[in-house]
């Protein structure tokens, strides 16, 4: 059976690990290949390297880091952050990752996500969806209400009919540029978009939960890994085990993505996995 | 040289021969059809597309030798598409025919509800009948997998299969004939468990 993946999550600026709240507040947490290594020895299922300091020097750095990496561990690997072209993510892949995730790009130059599927397959190519809650308007805009009230998304015989969890309130805007700029695209409709497009998953990470620890923003997981048939990784939010375990169950979710509850080793990736299997979840012990 | 892994443009090498190292074959990694001929063990990895991966070996003249290093029966290791290559043809994006060493076709998981497309991620294998040189693989043994689209030879008893189920599908995750081994999952990225792979392919060269 496959598991469900336990994945920490790497913040790398010029060549360091760092750890923030909503993508502010930089902390420093560590040393790539060396967090890498204790992840590795902890069982962790995959890594993630998001390169936030988008510069040319740091893009730079970050393919040392990925190389230094990739010789170190026995392990998937999937980097993004200022992934402009094929280019891009022909350097990464060559240098040893083995997926590469867009996340600005595929919203300004969707294009760019086919072409890294049809050159690299759509296993390596992954999307982050950073969906922010905004309020609807009192008088919605056409966009908006089409999306919302849309069809009923189902997978694994649950039945998620949208409007009922989003009674009007709130919708789920894709932010892109770290979280600074509204794009106008609904989260939903995104998702099965960059499906179409060739991505071979998704990384989900709710704009408001990132950095708070209270959980995953379940709701939205689950809606988006109800509506695609790839799989979805939540992000954001992650404090405890629980967390974890509503994410892989109520979240729908196909794997969870986790920074500081890991970075500051408050809990073990060995001791939630035996949180997770204790529950009936299946994972990779 | 003795082992040489064929570059031919479809990702990342490198750590396929770091892993190598760690089962004590060096190897060389080479784009070129005259190294690749001369080698004794030829490892072919590769992520993307079949179509793809099929040109840039035609192009290179690297599918001959790939060939007739099976022919000759020498060491080989396939990863990944470097398994799907072997078969006659792959359904991925069209109908395309392969290198076809073995009988038999590449096609795409079914949609089955909670089983999401690719699979991808960690998943057991068990040895099937015979299972020849898999009868020592210890159970569970995790592998991590990333592919959409899986092997399906046609029934040959002279093939020791590995197995796996996923959406619904006990399919090949891995064979060995004679000193050919292929392997669907990425052994170089299955930390401790990869390294039973690839010391198989370690005794043979």
């Amino acid at each position: 059976m496959l598991a469900k993946r336990l994945i920490p999550c790497l913040d790398i600026a010029l060549g360091r690990v760092v750890k923030g709240v909503h993508f502010q507040n930089l902390r420093d947490a560590g040393d790539p290949v060396e967090v890498a290594r204790h992840y590795e020895e902890e069982g962790a299922d995959e890594l993630v390297f998001l390169d936030i300091s988008a510069s040319h020097e740091g893009r730079d750095t970050m393919l040392d880091v990925v190389r230094r990496v990739a010789e170190e561990c026995y392990m998937p690997l999937t980097v993004g952050g200022g992934i402009r072209s094929v280019e891009d993510a022909t350097r990464l892949i060559q240098a040893g990752a083995e997926k590469v995730s867009l996340n600005t790009t595929a919203v300004l130059r969707p294009e760019v996500v086919s072409q890294i599927a049809r050159r690299f397959g759509s296993c390596a190519t992954v999307v982050n969806i950073d969906p922010k809650r905004v309020p609807l308007p009192e008088v919605g805009g056409p966009d908006v209400e089409a999306s919302w009230i849309g069809p009923a998304a189902s997978w694994a015989g649950y039945v998620v009919p949208l409007s009922a969890h989003r009674p009007g309130q709130v919708w789920w805007q894709v932010h892109i540029q770290g979280g600074r700029a509204p794009t106008g695209k609904e989260a939903l409709s995104w998702a099965r978009e960059v499906e179409q497009l060739g991505a071979g998953e998704i990384i989900l990470t709710s704009m408001d939960a990132d950095g708070t620890r209270n959980g995953y923003d379940l709701e939205m997981t689950r809606a988006v890994a109800g509506a695609v048939g790839i799989p979805v990784v939540a992000s954001g939010g992650a404090g405890t085990p629980e967390h974890l375990h509503a994410a892989l169950t109520e979240g729908l979710a196909d794997a969870v993505l986790a920074a500081s509850m890991f970075h500051f080793q408050e809990y073990s990736i060995a001791a939630c996995k035996r949180y997770l299997a204790d529950r009936g979840v299946c994972v990779r012990l | 040289m003795a082992v040489v892994i064929v570059d031919y443009g479809m990702g990342n090498l490198r750590s396929v021969q770091k892993a190598l190292v760690r089962v004590g074959v060096a190897s060389e990694i080479s784009s070129d059809p005259r190294v690749a001929a001369a080698a004794t063990g030829l490892v072919l990895p590769g992520v993307g597309a079949f179509k793809d991966a099929m040109q840039r070996l035609k192009a290179s003249h690297l599918d001959e030798v790939v060939r007739q290093h099976l022919a000759a029966d020498r060491p080989f290791l396939g990863i990944c598409l470097g398994m799907q290559l072997l078969f006659a043809s792959s359904t991925e994006d069209g109908s395309h025919p392969g290198l076809g060493v073995l009988a038999g076709r590449v096609i795409r998981f079914p949609s089955v509800p909670g089983c999401k497309v690719p699979h991808m991620g960690w998943n057991t294998i068990r040895p099937g009948q015979p299972p020849g040189p898999w009868h020592d693989l210890v159970e569970p043994t995790w592998m991590y997998f990333v592919h959409g689209y899986y092997c399906e030879p046609e029934p040959n008893p002279s093939l020791s299969l590995l197995l796996c189920d996923y959406a619904g599908v006990s399919f090949c995750a891995g064979l060995a004939r004679s000193r050919m081994l292929a392997v669907q999952f990425h052994p170089e990225k299955s930390q401790g468990a990869g390294q039973y792979i690839l010391h198989k392919f370690a005794t043979l060269c």
